[in-house]
């Protein structure tokens, strides 16, 4: 048994989620693959969004899966990181928004 | 942070340097263990084992190891420092198999072909059979590195010849990062030489390619999505023309094993290799319709497996005694890094093939 919650080997076997409910593995795979064709977005833009959002998810096998993919496309180390400020500014100021909530009870609260 | 590159791994003295090292990690291991099939294995699930020669379409003539370059992915292992030169006397038994043979392409390749002193002999002989597509594979700072080189575009435009050239990246970072430092600022001023002679332009017959190769250990993303970035980032930082791009996956031999290896990437790589296998790209592998002449005159299926020392399983070995009838039909010869040339759309000196 490994003694980590997370082996990099593992990120091998995503598609074996299907032996345990094939319908739902099959359907979750088909949309995952419609979703990364090349749309109104390339998919080039969609794998950078990809990269971004792995990072905000903090999901490692979705950061070394999409770290590879946008090196695949070409992209660079600027524009890699410029993706995952994107995601590190609305995480930030997703968490800053809500001092308004705050500001707004102690108002209320403290006068 | 580039590096200056400056040694093979034969000057080095590495193991690697080794043909018979490089093989017998492709076939331990993962393949060994059974952890992965071995690519022989793979190809025989579709009944496509043995992979058989077809009629020859392309002869690809090594003319050395020689390179003023020493990219840290090249399967050649090629430098300065490398003295396999092909002699006029090899070059001329070659001109005979290109005058009698039924190949419809000549693809020059080496080291950079150039700096073999007879290149220019060769190309002027060579271009006189009149072959439908006459390549060269010219790295493109050859052009800039002396003055005696400076004159190239008109010589290939002369001669009619299709001009090759790698080209890891449209940014300076990527570039200099696999070929060395200085070399992106180089091959900017050469493509433009290039294309002031009127290679690479729309409409142009001087037929100027880019080849890329992905700068570490991941596969090269879709050709025709690249090719568009290439062509838009070129045009606009540097007003920069070219006809194609070609994708070329890197192949676990010699420098790019290498490095696989030293920074534990060699597993990882091998599995992206397996997964990505698209047995429709084997129907079309290079190998089948080429034949690849080394430097000293001796016949391979392809330019890696040349590298690996890996000769045509066939009667007819050398150039001196070639056979294309002999040399149809035979059985192609396979190891593990057959695989680099099978994964997604395939991979050959052509970019795609499926």
């Amino acid at each position: 048994m490994s003694k980590t919650y997370y082996d990099p080997a593992d990120l091998r076997k995503f598609s074996k989620i299907t032996e345990w409910s094939e319908e739902l593995g099959n359907k979750f795979f088909e949309y995952y693959g419609k979703v990364f064709e090349e749309g109104a977005l390339t998919a080039r833009e969609k794998s950078l969004i990809a990269l971004a959002v792995a990072h905000t998810e903090q999901c490692p096998y979705c950061i070394d899966a999409y770290t590879k993919d946008t090196l695949q496309r070409g992209v660079t180390k600027d524009e890699m990181m410029e993706a995952i400020h994107v995601g590190a500014a609305i995480k930030s100021g997703a968490t800053l928004v809500h001092g308004v909530q705050m500001m707004n009870k102690v108002n209320k609260l403290d006068g | 942070m580039t590096k200056v590159k400056t040694q093979s791994l034969q000057k080095k003295g590495s193991d690697l340097a080794q043909s018979n090292k490089q093989l017998e990690i492709l076939s331990n291991g993962i393949f060994q263990n059974g952890e992965l099939p071995t690519f022989k294995a793979k190809i025989s699930e579709t009944s496509q084992f043995p992979l058989k020669a077809k009629k020859l379409e392309i002869l690809q003539i090594n003319v050395g190891y020689m390179c003023n370059q020493v990219c840290d992915h090249c399967h050649v292992d090629a430098g300065p420092d490398r003295k396999e030169i092909m002699t006029r006397d090899t070059m001329r038994l070659c001109l005979d198999v290109i005058k009698n043979s039924g190949a419809h392409t000549l693809d020059l390749t080496g080291g950079a072909p150039e700096m073999n002193p007879d290149f220019r002999w060769f190309v002027e002989e060579a271009a006189k059979v009149g072959i439908k597509d006459f390549i060269v594979r010219s790295n493109l700072t050859i052009i800039r590195a002396n003055k005696k080189y400076y004159d190239l575009p008109e010589f290939f435009k002369k001669h009619n010849v299709h001009v090759v050239s790698s080209m890891p990246h449209w940014t300076k970072g990527k570039t200099d990062k696999q070929r060395g430092d200085g070399v992106f600022a180089k091959s900017i001023k050469a493509l433009q030489e290039l294309n002031a002679v009127g290679y690479g332009m729309p409409d142009s017959d001087l037929k100027l390619d880019l080849v890329y190769n992905p700068s570490g250990a991941f596969l090269p993303g879709d050709q025709a999505a690249m090719e568009k970035d290439f062509k838009k980032a070129l045009m606009e930082d540097f007003n920069i023309q070219f006809h194609n791009l070609f994708a070329i996956t890197n192949l676990p031999i010699a420098r790019f094993l290498d490095f696989l290896i030293a920074s534990e990437n060699y597993e990882d790589y091998m599995y992206q290799l397996v997964d990505a296998y698209n047995p429709a790209a084997v129907e079309n592998v290079m190998c089948t319709n080429t034949l690849s002449i080394s430097w000293d005159g001796y016949l391979f299926d392809c330019d890696f497996n040349q590298m690996l020392e890996l000769p045509v399983n066939s009667k007819s070995k050398h150039i001196s005694e070639f056979n294309e009838e002999l040399l149809e039909g035979r059985n192609i010869v396979i190891s593990q890094h057959c695989y680099g040339c099978t994964a997604g759309a395939g991979s050959s000196c052509q970019g795609v093939v499926a």
